[in-house]
């Protein structure tokens, strides 16, 4: 396949999934510019690395590329943002208080719901984005993060019990709205 | 299914990740149990908030077309530093030909010191264009195809001229890019050899065809005429690489 062939390709299965690859990094880097950066940056390393792509999901696939370039751009531009591994195991001795109470999220707007997500650690970001907007199944997750599907099943309870817990926090009555 | 069990599938329930057969004993049990029952309906709650629309952040127009553009630069830059696409060239060969070359015309040009650095760049500019297949600009056996084709694409007008005769037949040209500037390159054959010859317009007096230490075992030979330098380039062995040089300076070009 010549050059030119090959970028009409890539612009017909990969490109389609720019609004993911731009919805992850925005998520990841937390500012648009940033986010411009790392989506171009990923698009250029998709390309190049198209060969490598065996078509199966475009999506996850660049999705994948996003990551890794965020996590490359985050050691070089915000080195202190990168956590110590997160403990993912500390779940297991957690309580489930958290879902003692009803919560009513419908009446949460996006607004309040964005900082909430905002708020997040990098990872559980990450998890949840991957999982709530992109859609992607725990394997796809996992293959993804590169970590056991037992970790990604782990961190996304905990991200999504500390989601509740701080929108739960938003609606409680006579709480702060 | 007691709660410590019904627990931890209430998400992956959520999450469409359960087979069938737990899926029956899990909502059975959060039938029963009030406690399960509200934290299903919390996950279920918490998946909708998340699913909103403007949630999601889609793409500027600008950084889209900024993509685009960037991946169509890459490849007219790629196409311009390609090399041959014949496939029994082999792609390590050409860029050691095309390194060295650079390397000569840089310490030519230059001097060593930025000489180095010029040849990096060639080389890895090289090895991003392995990645993919070559793309060959006109190939053609016919003299007549490959003199047009430059016209347009070029401040110049190469020499266009056909050896067959004289046992070095054209085979194809292509725009190339040496020291910042577009040249072209004729592409000339004898037996399995390729001969690259790289023209280019200078203001400099004529000078007579030099033969250059070989590198690599690719011998070069530089002269210019009629304000245009030549840089002929081959694993031809030097003596018939110089008959190929007399040879085209005695021919006679297209018009």
């Amino acid at each position: 396949m010549d050059e030119r062939e090959r970028l009409k390709l890539f612009e017909q299965t990969v490109l389609p999934h720019l609004d993911a690859a731009y919805n992850l990094a925005r998520w990841l880097a937390s500012n648009d510019h940033d986010a411009q950066d790392v989506t171009q940056e990923a698009s250029l390393r998709a390309f190049k690395f198209f060969g490598s792509f065996r078509g199966e999901n475009a999506r996850a696939w660049l999705l994948t590329i996003v990551r890794n370039t965020f996590y490359n751009w985050l050691q070089k531009n915000r080195p202190k943002e990168i956590a110590g591994e997160l403990d993912d195991e500390a779940l297991a001795v957690e309580d489930v208080s958290a879902n003692a109470e009803s919560i009513n999220l419908q009446v949460a707007d996006a607004e309040t719901v964005r900082r909430a997500i905002a708020e997040l650690p990098v990872e559980f970001r990450e998890i949840i984005v991957l999982r709530e907007m992109e859609g992607l199944n725990y394997k796809e997750i996992a293959e993804l993060s590169d970590v056991p599907i037992g970790t990604v099943m782990s961190r996304l309870a905990r991200a999504r019990k500390q989601l509740q817990k701080r929108l739960a926090g938003e609606f409680k009555p006579g709480g702060q709205r | 299914m007691n709660c410590q069990q019904a627990k931890p599938l209430i998400e992956p329930y959520a999450d469409g990740e359960l087979d069938a057969a737990a899926i029956l004993e899990l909502e059975k049990h959060i039938h029963d149990c009030p406690a399960c029952a509200l934290a299903w309906r919390n996950t279920q709650a918490l998946k909708e908030a998340l699913k909103q629309d403007a949630l999601f952040f889609a793409a500027p127009k600008e950084l889209r077309r900024k993509i685009k553009g960037e991946l169509y630069s890459q490849l007219s830059t790629k196409s311009r530093w390609g090399f041959w696409s014949w496939n029994w060239l082999t792609a390590t060969t050409t860029s050691v030909a095309f390194a060295c070359l650079a390397l000569l015309l840089t310490v030519t040009l230059t001097g060593p010191s930025a000489q180095q650095q010029f040849a990096r760049e060639i080389v890895s500019s090289h090895i991003r264009s392995l990645m993919a297949s070559h793309i060959m600009d006109v190939v053609s056996t016919d003299q007549h195809t490959v003199k047009p084709w430059f016209n347009g694409k070029l401040d110049f007008s190469p020499p266009v001229k056909d050896l067959a005769v004289q046992g070095f037949p054209l085979i194809g040209g292509r725009l190339d890019y040496l020291g910042g500037r577009d040249v072209a390159a004729l592409v000339f054959q004898r037996n399995k050899h390729l001969i690259n010859l790289f023209i280019w317009p200078v203001t400099a007096t004529g000078s007579e065809p030099v033969p250059l230490m070989p590198i690599n075992g690719y011998n070069l030979i530089h002269w210019s005429e009629a304000n245009m330098t030549f840089w002929a380039v081959s694993d031809l062995n030097g003596k018939e690489l110089m008959e190929f040089v007399q040879d085209y300076q005695s021919g006679t070009p297209l018009k």
